[in-house]
């Protein structure tokens, strides 16, 4: 998504290395996205589910 | 080195197929980073395998140009960049499958091809709003 567009930013983060953003997003398990701040997406999901809900973060 | 543990991809056979450059942009910090230089270590390794991928070295502390920039928050971090920068970034160290998903983004950067379908691309092109998606990943 991040290819696509100039607006958006991805980024992959290594949850054993940062407790602290766990704890801040209350990840309990992986794969965990979070988008926004405020949209979390758990675990792997089709790819038309993943994008409307990432859209949902700016709707 | 953290990537040979069950290293299930041929890296060197995938990055022999770039055709265009990346950079790698590394960010460390001196002190209290023990994963920056195995972190480092696997960048380093990944750029041996294609003439094509070169690395950039900056300081997460010193460099806060580079650190604006490209919006860094930790280290150990790498942005994958091609002609421009597309916004990837991985924080921590990329082994095992996070070393599959960087060199998958290198490779995507590379080609400039998502892998998304039409109908994906079309909606997320439409996006004028920032979004930052961030995903929680382990090695294993």
């Amino acid at each position: 998504m991040a290819l696509v567009s100039p607006h958006i930013t991805a980024s992959a983060v290594a949850a054993v290395e940062y407790p602290d953003l766990v704890r801040q997003y209350r990840v309990t398990g992986v794969p965990k996205t979070v988008v926004n701040d405020r949209i979390e997406i758990l675990g792997a999901v089709p790819e038309a589910s993943f994008i409307s809900q990432v859209l949902e973060s700016v709707a | 080195m953290h990537a040979d543990a069950g290293e299930p991809v041929d890296l060197e056979a995938e990055l022999a197929n770039i055709t265009a450059p990346v950079t790698l942009v590394f960010f460390t910090q001196t002190f209290g980073c023990e994963t920056c230089l195995p972190a480092r270590q696997i960048v380093d390794r990944v750029a041996s395998l294609s003439d094509q991928i070169s690395v950039e070295e900056f300081n997460l502390v010193l460099d806060t140009d580079q650190v604006e920039a490209y919006g860094i928050q930790r280290a150990p971090a790498i942005a994958v960049v091609g002609e421009a920068d597309t916004g990837i970034r991985f924080y921590g160290v990329p082994d095992g499958h996070e070393l599959v998903s960087l060199v998958e983004s290198i490779l995507l950067v590379a080609s400039g091809n998502s892998g998304l379908s039409d109908e994906s691309q079309a909606l997320i092109a439409a996006v004028e709003q920032p979004i930052d998606i961030q995903v929680f990943v382990t090695p294993t």
